[in-house]
């Protein structure tokens, strides 16, 4: 389903993608296909969702502060109270993982007090207590991600 | 390091960027700043290191990548920056960072790595534990079941909203 203007779209422009008045069109001459072909292209990866965005990677804690919390929850009770969680604005990704502590969410706030007071109204608001794990140091530098495309 | 225009750019930026002829030209309208203004700050970031990189963000799960697991060790404080330089060279490896231990929770190093199934996580989990030596230290694995919510890193300010459901 994916077509080879789509394949490059998705993998050779993770990073570096052109700082110019026109970066479409940059792209479109660097792949020898029209500015046209490349924005309907990233329409249909926006659309089918194969794509989050186009935007930049920032380092943690440059906007705002954040931090990654653990909860453990009674299974049957996971959707409600990860439901309570996901509807903060504050909390960006929210997963059920494989463990006691089986719900994880990355919390992200303007200041430390306001972070601190999202973790305080969560566990009012769920009954359970919040792990907060803090970043304290990035080892990681992000090149972006080679996907395998030959199936897709 | 980010004064309140690059803030401001960035808080709007990190929304994505717009797909049409202009897309940075189409960003500055709104925070009233000339096309060449916003690529001369988005290049200045860049080369500061306050833009990691810019481009294509893709969702793994929708393109094949069904596994993910986030894996924690144990490992001695002074060996860290080490193992962790070491983990994030490997190309299966996208986040590697150091967080505090807890009382219930004795772990400070952690990657997370997205392969097509569990298996693949799992050779390469044993190629990171016997390339970098991390075989010796206590660790866990969590892979990830639903997902409740995904969205980028937006950055939220203190509104009078935004906690009044506590």
């Amino acid at each position: 389903m994916l077509t080879p203007l789509h394949k490059r779209l998705l993998n050779d422009f993770q990073r570096d993608f052109p700082l110019s008045s026109r970066p479409y069109l940059d792209i479109a001459n660097t792949l020898g296909v029209s500015e046209e072909a490349v924005l309907s292209a990233f329409t249909e990866l926006n659309d089918k969702h194969f794509i989050s965005r186009i935007g930049p990677i920032i380092p943690p804690n440059q906007l705002g502060v954040s931090t990654l919390v653990a909860m453990a929850v009674p299974e049957q009770q996971l959707q409600t109270v990860a439901d309570k969680i996901s509807a903060y604005p504050e909390v960006n990704h929210n997963y059920e993982r494989e463990h006691a502590f089986n719900l994880w969410f990355v919390a992200i706030a303007s200041d430390a007090g306001h972070l601190q007071a999202v973790l305080e109204s969560i566990e009012q608001e769920t009954g359970y207590k919040t792990l907060s794990l803090p970043l304290l140091d990035d080892f990681f530098i992000d090149l972006g991600f080679k996907l395998d495309l030959h199936n897709a | 390091m980010l004064d309140a225009r690059d803030r401001q750019l960035l808080e709007l930026i990190q929304l994505g960027l717009p797909v049409c002829s202009r897309p940075y030209a189409e960003i500055g309208s709104e925070l009233d700043m000339p096309e060449a203004e916003v690529i001369e700050r988005l290049a200045e970031l860049k080369q500061k290191g306050l833009i990691k990189r810019m481009g294509v963000i893709v969702k793994h799960q929708e393109l094949g990548y069904r596994a993910n697991a986030m894996i924690v060790w144990n490992v001695p404080d002074n060996l860290i920056k080490q193992l962790g330089g070491h983990i994030s060279q490997f190309d299966f490896v996208t986040l590697c960072y150091q967080r505090p231990r807890q009382a219930e929770w004795p772990y400070n190093l952690y990657c997370m790595i997205h392969g097509k199934d569990r298996a693949t996580v799992l050779a390469q989990l044993e190629q990171l534990n016997s390339t970098c030596g991390l075989a010796g230290f206590d660790r866990e694995i969590l892979f990830s079941r639903r997902c409740f919510k995904q969205r980028g890193a937006i950055y939220q300010r203190a509104t009078s909203t935004s906690l009044t459901h506590g």
